[in-house]
C-alpha cells in the first residue's frame, strides 16, 4: 500500500509502505545480527574527518559517537537536532556568538579510557582547524568559529565570529567522529587506518573490500543500547547483486538508497516481507553553463536553455525510473526555507504553462542570435540519475531546437574538465549532508568565494545577497532575503539552475526495526536503535 | 578476450596468376554452400545484420532515441516487437540501429587493425634482424597489456564515444594480427622467386606488397571475419563497463548496461534481446569464417 | 640451445621495461588526480587546501622522471609502493584478492578441460555427423556469448528456478571466505562464476582440440597404427591424443593469461572482490602504484608463459633450436 505523495514545496515527503519503523506498542528485541550493504568498493579511509564518502560513514559511524545530531527518533524533520555527547541543545550567549556545551558523564572509549570536553574539543579543532599535513574535507563549513576551548572535562565552548543559524546544523555533521585527545596528539593520522571511539558499537574485523563487523559495546552510555549484538556491512557496489541479496535475505538492506525499478521488484515478489522507506533528498543535480564560452556567457541563452525544460511533467515520468521526485528550488523541499509552489511558479523553468515558456525561449534564443544551438553536455559515467536527467534534458532542448550531444566521462576527466574550464555545459551535483540551507547553497557562489563553483562568473552583487542572508538571525527576513537570493541566481542571471531534487527509496526486509529514514544518507548511521523481530 | 586463440594459419598456398577457369565463380559459390551448411548459415546471418544495419531508416518502426514515458518497460507485444526499455524506446528499433554501429565499430576496428597488423607483420618478416627484433618486443609489449586497462586509460584520456572505442579495441588486435601475418609470411622469405626478384632490382615495398602481402591474404582475412566478432563482443564488454559508445546512441553493449540488469527480473526482454543479437552476430561471423578456412586450406579440401 | 634460453630471457627485459613506461605514462594522461576523486567523488563538497596537502603526502608533487625512477626501483626490488587510495602496501591490496582471482581461474580452467577434452575429441572422430555439429555450434556459441550476459542470465535463472522449486530464491553468499574455513560457502560463492567463465575457456579450447585432433588422426604414423591392427582405443589414448594436446596445452596457457581480462568483467557481475575488479578501480580511482603495480603482475605473468611455451617448443621442434 503506497501512500498518496503529496506536491513540491509543501515540505519533505516520506512515504513509508509496509510495516512503519516502530510503532509505540512494539516493543523491541534485544540480539541478533544486522547484514547490510554498502554500495562501494571500500572506504578510502576510515577517517570521517577527512573523507567526503558516504562509505566511510556507512563503514564506521557505529564506532563513534558525535557532539550533536538531527533526532534519530524524528530524522526527516531538517531543524529537530538532539545532544549525542552533550546533557542539553544550548542556547547560544553572547550575542549569539558563543555556544557553551555540557558533555555527558560517564562515556568511555573502546579502550577504557573515559571520554572528556578535552576529546571534544580536539576533535573539532582538528576539524575546524587542522594540523600541519592533515586534511579535513568540510574546513570551510566553519568558518564561522573563532575558537572550540574545552575549559574544563565537561564543557565545550565554542565562540563564533558572528552569529548565524548555519552554525547548529554544521556542527551536527555526521563525519565529526569524536576521536581520543591522546591518539590525535600523538599521531593525527591515526584514524585514518584504525578505529578507537566511544559508539555503540566495537570495531570487530575489517576484510578488505569485503566486509567490516562490529560487536555491540554492553558498556555503552546510553542504557540499553544497542539492541543488535552486531553487524556486518558487506561491500556491494553493484546494484543488482544488492537487489539480488535483499531478495535472497543474504542481507537485510543498504543505506544509500536504491531505484524506483528495484523497489517495485522487491515489492513485487517479496509482498509484506518488504518494507519501503522513502523520502527527499538532500542532493540533486545541477545544470552549469559555462560563462566563460561563447554563447553561454549571454543570459539570454542561459535562460532560453533553463525554460525549454519542462520540470513539472518531467519528475512524475522520472520518478517512476529514476531516483528523482520533487521539484524544488536551491532549497531542499522540505526546509522551511524552501519556495513554496506558488513562490516557484514565478522564476524561469517553473512556469505552470509550459508552451508559453518553449516559445519564450525560442524568442530568447532567436534574440541572441543562437538559433539552431549546438554544444556538447558533459556528465558524470554514473547512471543514477545523472545519465538519466542528461537523456531527459536533451530531449527537452530538442524541442526548441537546440541539439546538444552527451559527454559521458569518468569521475577524474569529469572534475579536471570543469576545474579547468573545459566544457560547454556540464551536469553536477550538489550532494549535502545535514540539512543546512545557507550552507548548501553556497554552491551557488562564485569562484572567489566558493572554490567549488565551476560556472565561471563572477557577481558581487549576488555575494552581497548572500551575505546579508548569512548573517540574518531574523527567520522571516531570512526567508525574504532567500527568495531574493534564488530569484536572482535562477531567473534574473540563470547562473546555474537545479533540476528535479533527488529521491530516496530504502527497500529493507520487514523484521528490521527502529531505523527511520532522513534526507540524507549520511545521517542515523550509528544503527543503535534498530532492532529484528524474529 | 582472446583473438588469437579462434585462428590457426593454415600451410602457405602459393596465388596463381590466374583463377583456375574449370569452374565459374557461380557454380564454386554454389559447391561452397552445399559443402558448408554451417557456414552458409554464417553468411546468412552476416547478411541479415548488414541489411539491418544498412537500411536502418527504413526498416527500423520508431527512432531508436524517442522517449515515451507513456509506454516505459512494456512487454513486446504488437506495438512494440520487442517491447520498450526504462525510457520508453522500443528495443526493436534499437536493435536495428545497433546493428550499424555495431558493424561500424567491428569493421572499422578489424579493418583498421588488421591493415597495421597486416603491414607490420609482413615487414618484420621480410626485413628480419634488428628491425623484426625491436617490432617484436613492442608487439609483445602491447599483447601483454590488458585489453580491459588500456581500454579504461584511453576511454578516461580521451572520452567515450565511437571513435574511442573504436581506438580502444583497435589497438589490441594489431599484435595479434602482426603475429599471426608474420608466421606466415616467415617462410615466404626464403622462396627462390623473391631472391629472383631482389636480384631483378625490385625494390623492398614491391615485393612486400606484390608477393608477400597476396600469399597471407588467405590466412588474413579468415582472421579478419573473426576480429569482427571479437570486437563486437569487446565493444559489448567495454559499454557494460560504462565505456563505450554512450547514451542516447543505439549499441547493443550499452543496452546490456545498466537498465537491464536493473530490471532483470520484472522485464527481462530489455537484456534479452540485446545479448542475442551479439550473439548471433559473432556467430554469424565465426562460422562464415570458419567456413573460409576450410575451404581456402588446400589440406582439408579434399576429404 | 643454450644460446637460444639466453637470448630468450633477455627478451623479456625490454618487454617489462616497455610496460611499465606505458602504463606510467597512460596513468598520467587522464585528467584528474586521485586526490580530487577521493574528496569530491561523492558529490559532496570539499576544500582546496585538502587536495594540496594529499598531493604533498602522497608524493604527486615530485618530478615525474623521479616518480617513474621510484617506481622502476621499487619493482626491481619487489618493493610495490602503497596505493594512493587506501594508504595500504600494494602487495596487501592485491594479495587479499588474489585467492579469489586465482581459484575461479583454476576452477574454470579445470571446467573447461573437463569439458572441452572429451567433447573435442568426439567431435574430432566423428567428423561432419550430428555430433560434430552440435559440438561446433555449441563451441562457436561459447565464443560468441558475452560473458556478462551469461553471468546475469545464470545469476537470474537460479534466482526465479529456485524460487520455483523450493519457495524461497536462493543467491551464492556475496561474501566470499576462503576454501579451508568453509569450503562448501566458498564453494557456493565460486561455482557460478566459474562455470561462466570456464564455458567460453572450453569453447575456445575445444575448438581447437577438434582440429589438431583431427590433423593429427590423418597423420601416417596414425595410418600404420591403424594398418597393424590396433584397436582403435589404444590409438587415440597412446598416439594421437598426446600429440594433439600439446598444442591445446599451449593455447589454455597462454589462455590463461587472458583470463584476467574475462575475470574483470565477470567479477563485476558476480560482485567478487578480486583482482580483476580491483583494476577497475585502481584506472577509475586514479591510484597510479595501484594500477602500475597490477599491470606489471599481469604482463610478468604473461611474459614468463610465453617464455615457459616457446622454451618448450625449442626443446621440442629441433628446427628452431638451431635457427
Amino acid at each position: 500500500m503506497r501512500k498518496a505523495l503529496l506536491a513540491a514545496g509543501l515540505g519533505s515527503v516520506v512515504a513509508v509502505s509496509g510495516a512503519m519503523p516502530t510503532s509505540a506498542a512494539e516493543v523491541p528485541k534485544p540480539g541478533g545480527t544486522l547484514t547490510y550493504m554498502i554500495p562501494a568498493d571500500a572506504p578510502p579511509s576510515f577517517d570521517g574527518h577527512r573523507e567526503t564518502t558516504f562509505a566511510t560513514v556507512h563503514s564506521v559511524a557505529p564506532f563513534y559517537s558525535v557532539l550533536i545530531r538531527l533526532n534519530p527518533e524524528n530524522p526527516a524533520d531538517t531543524t529537530d537536532f538532539v545532544c549525542d555527547l552533550c546533557t542539553e541543545m544550548p542556547t547560544p550567549t553572547d550575542d549569539g556568538k558563543t555556544y557553551t556545551f555540557k558533555i555527558r558523564d560517564g562515556v568511555k572509549f573502546h579502550d577504557g579510557s573515559p571520554l572528556t570536553a578535552a576529546d571534544v574539543a580536539a576533535s573539532w579543532n582538528e576539524i575546524i582547524h587542522p594540523s600541519e599535513g592533515v586534511s579535513s574535507a568540510r574546513e570551510s563549513f566553519y568558518a564561522m568559529v573563532d575558537t572550540v576551548t574545552a575549559p574544563d572535562p565537561a564543557t565545550v565552548v565554542f565562540h563564533l565570529k558572528f552569529a548565524t543559524t548555519a552554525f547548529i546544523p554544521a556542527l551536527a555533521d555526521p563525519f565529526s567522529f569524536v576521536y581520543e585527545k591522546r591518539i590525535l596528539d600523538k599521531d593525527p593520522h591515526w584514524y585514518e587506518k584504525n578505529v578507537m571511539g566511544s559508539g555503540p558499537f566495537k570495531f570487530a574485523d575489517y576484510e578488505l573490500g569485503q566486509s567490516i563487523k562490529g560487536v555491540r559495546d554492553p558498556d555503552y552510555y546510553r542504557k540499553g543500547l544497542p539492541y543488535l549484538d552486531g553487524f556486518v556491512a558487506i561491500y556491494a557496489p553493484k546494484q543488482a547483486v544488492r537487489v539480488d541479496a535483499i531478495r535472497a535475505d543474504r542481507a537485510q538492506m543498504e543505506f544509500r538508497g536504491l531505484p524506483p525499478s528495484a523497489r517495485d521488484q522487491l515489492v513485487k515478489e517479496l509482498g509484506d516481507k518488504i518494507t519501503v522507506q522513502e523520502s527527499d533528498w538532500n542532493c540533486g543535480n545541477l545544470i552549469t553553463p559555462n560563462s566563460k564560452r561563447k554563447p553561454f556567457d549571454d543570459v539570454r541563452v542561459r535562460k532560453a536553455l533553463l525554460l525549454a525544460i519542462d520540470q513539472w511533467h518531467g519528475a512524475p515520468a522520472l520518478a517512476k525510473i529514476a531516483n528523482l521526485h520533487t521539484v524544488g528550488g536551491i532549497v531542499f523541499p522540505g526546509s522551511p526555507l524552501a519556495a513554496t509552489k506558488p513562490e516557484l511558479e514565478k522564476l524561469a523553468g517553473y512556469w505552470p504553462d509550459i508552451d508559453k515558456s518553449r516559445a519564450e525561449a525560442k524568442r530568447l534564443l532567436h534574440e541572441a542570435g543562437a538559433d539552431g544551438l549546438r554544444f556538447e553536455l558533459l556528465n558524470r559515467n554514473v547512471d543514477q540519475p545523472y545519465k538519466f536527467v542528461a537523456t531527459w534534458i536533451i530531449d527537452e532542448w530538442s524541442k526548441i531546437g537546440v541539439h546538444a550531444t552527451q559527454k559521458v566521462v569518468p569521475t577524474g576527466p569529469w572534475f579536471d574538465a570543469m576545474r579547468s574550464g573545459n566544457f560547454d555545459v556540464v551536469v553536477e551535483a550538489n550532494c549535502n549532508g545535514v540539512v543546512n540551507p545557507l550552507m548548501d547553497t553556497q554552491k551557488y557562489l562564485p569562484r572567489s568565494v566558493f572554490t567549488e563553483n565551476y560556472g565561471g562568473y563572477e557577481d558581487p552583487a549576488e555575494v552581497g545577497i548572500y551575505n546579508k542572508m548569512l548573517h540574518e538571525t531574523d527567520a522571516a527576513k531570512q526567508r525574504a532575503l532567500m527568495r531574493e537570493y534564488e530569484t536572482y541566481v535562477i531567473d534574473t542571471k540563470a547562473y546555474e539552475y537545479p533540476m528535479l531534487w533527488w529521491w530516496r527509496i530504502i527497500p529493507a526486509r520487514s523484521y528490521v526495526k527502529g531505523w527511520k529514514i532522513s534526507a540524507s544518507h549520511y545521517v542515523n548511521q550509528d544503527l543503535a536503535t534498530i532492532w529484528l523481530d524474529k | 578476450m582472446s583473438f588469437s586463440a579462434q585462428f590457426r594459419p593454415p600451410s602457405p598456398v602459393i596465388a596463381e596468376a590466374e583463377p583456375a577457369l574449370e569452374h565459374s565463380p557461380l557454380r564454386r559459390a554454389i559447391g561452397f554452400c552445399r559443402r558448408q551448411p554451417l557456414g552458409t548459415f554464417g553468411m546468412a546471418i552476416v547478411l541479415m545484420i548488414a541489411v539491418a544495419g544498412l537500411g536502418a531508416e527504413w526498416i527500423a518502426p520508431y527512432s531508436p532515441t524517442a522517449n515515451d514515458f507513456g509506454a516505459m518497460t512494456e512487454a513486446p507485444g504488437w506495438a512494440h516487437l520487442f517491447g520498450t526499455d526504462q525510457l520508453g524506446r522500443d528495443i526493436f528499433s534499437r536493435i536495428i540501429y545497433g546493428a550499424r554501429t555495431a558493424l561500424v565499430v567491428g569493421f572499422s576496428s578489424a579493418l583498421v587493425g588488421g591493415a597495421a597488423g597486416l603491414v607490420l607483420g609482413v615487414a618484420s618478416a621480410y626485413f628480419g634482424g634488428a628491425i623484426d627484433l625491436i617490432v617484436q618486443r613492442v608487439l609483445d609489449v602491447m599483447m601483454a597489456f590488458p585489453l580491459i586497462i588500456m581500454a579504461l586509460a584511453i576511454v578516461a584520456i580521451f572520452g567515450t564515444g565511437v571513435h574511442n572505442v573504436i581506438v580502444a579495441i583497435t589497438i589490441p588486435l594489431i599484435p595479434r594480427c602482426a603475429r599471426v601475418v608474420r608466421a606466415s609470411a616467415l617462410p615466404l622469405r626464403e622462396i627462390p622467386y623473391v631472391d629472383a626478384a631482389r636480384a631483378c632490382g625490385f625494390g623492398h615495398s614491391r615485393i612486400i606488397l606484390r608477393h608477400m602481402v597476396p600469399n597471407v591474404m588467405g590466412p588474413f582475412l579468415i582472421m579478419l571475419t573473426a576480429f569482427v566478432g571479437q570486437a563486437i563482443l569487446a565493444e559489448a564488454s567495454l559499454s557494460y563497463l560504462g565505456l563505450g559508445v554512450q547514451e542516447p546512441t543505439p549499441a547493443w553493449g550499452l543496452m546490456l548496461q545498466g537498465g537491464a540488469e536493473e530490471y532483470a527480473s520484472t522485464a527481462p526482454w530489455i537484456a534479452v534481446f540485446p545479448g542475442l543479437a551479439i550473439m548471433l552476430t559473432v556467430f554469424g561471423f565465426n562460422l562464415f569464417g570458419d567456413a573460409l578456412r576450410d575451404a581456402l586450406d588446400p589440406k582439408l579440401r579434399d576429404r | 640451445m643454450y644460446r637460444y634460453i639466453v637470448k630468450r630471457v633477455l627478451l623479456v627485459i625490454p618487454t617489462l621495461l616497455g610496460a611499465a613506461m606505458l602504463v606510467f605514462v597512460l596513468m598520467r594522461m587522464i585528467p584528474g588526480d586521485v586526490c580530487v576523486i577521493r574528496l569530491g567523488g561523492g558529490g559532496a563538497r570539499f576544500d582546496a587546501r585538502a587536495v594540496a596537502a594529499c598531493h604533498a603526502q602522497l608524493g604527486l608533487d615530485q618530478p615525474v622522471w623521479r616518480q617513474f625512477l621510484h617506481f622502476v626501483w621499487g619493482f626491481c626490488h619487489l618493493d610495490f609502493g602503497t596505493s594512493m587510495w587506501s594508504g595500504k602496501p600494494v602487495a596487501y591490496e592485491i594479495g587479499t584478492r588474489l585467492p579469489i582471482s586465482v581459484e575461479i581461474a583454476l576452477m574454470a580452467a579445470v571446467v573447461a578441460i573437463l569439458i572441452s577434452v572429451p567433447l573435442g575429441t568426439i567431435s574430432a572422430l566423428k567428423q561432419n555427423t550430428w555430433i560434430d555439429l552440435i559440438v561446433r555450434t555449441l563451441a562457436i556459441a561459447g565464443t560468441a556469448t558475452p560473458s556478462f550476459w551469461l553471468g546475469i542470465l545464470t545469476i537470474l535463472a537460479v534466482l526465479d528456478l529456485s524460487q520455483a522449486f523450493t519457495g524461497t530464491p536462493w543467491m551464492p553468499p556475496i561474501d566470499y571466505v576462503p576454501l579451508w574455513q568453509d569450503p562448501l560457502r566458498n564453494l557456493s560463492v565460486v561455482i557460478l562464476p566459474a562455470i561462466t567463465v570456464g564455458y567460453r575457456y572450453a569453447a575456445v579450447s575445444m575448438r581447437m582440440t577438434r582440429s589438431t585432433m583431427i590433423e593429427v588422426m590423418r597423420e601416417d604414423y596414425i595410418r600404420t597404427a591403424r594398418a597393424k591392427g590396433l584397436l582403435r582405443r589404444i590409438i587415440i589414448n597412446r598416439h594421437a591424443l598426446k600429440n594433439a594436446l600439446l598444442p591445446v596445452v599451449t593455447l589454455l596457457g597462454i589462455e590463461f593469461a587472458f583470463l584476467i581480462g574475462g575475470l574483470v568483467v565477470t567479477e563485476q557481475v558476480f560482485n567478487l572482490n578480486g583482482i580483476g575488479r580491483l583494476f577497475v578501480l585502481a584506472v577509475q580511482n586514479q591510484d597510479y602504484t595501484l594500477t602500475q603495480a597490477l599491470v606489471m603482475l599481469v604482463v610478468v605473468v604473461f611474459v614468463l608463459t610465453n617464455l615457459v611455451v616457446d622454451l618448450l617448443y625449442a626443446w621440442l621442434d629441433p628446427r628452431i633450436r638451431f635457427a
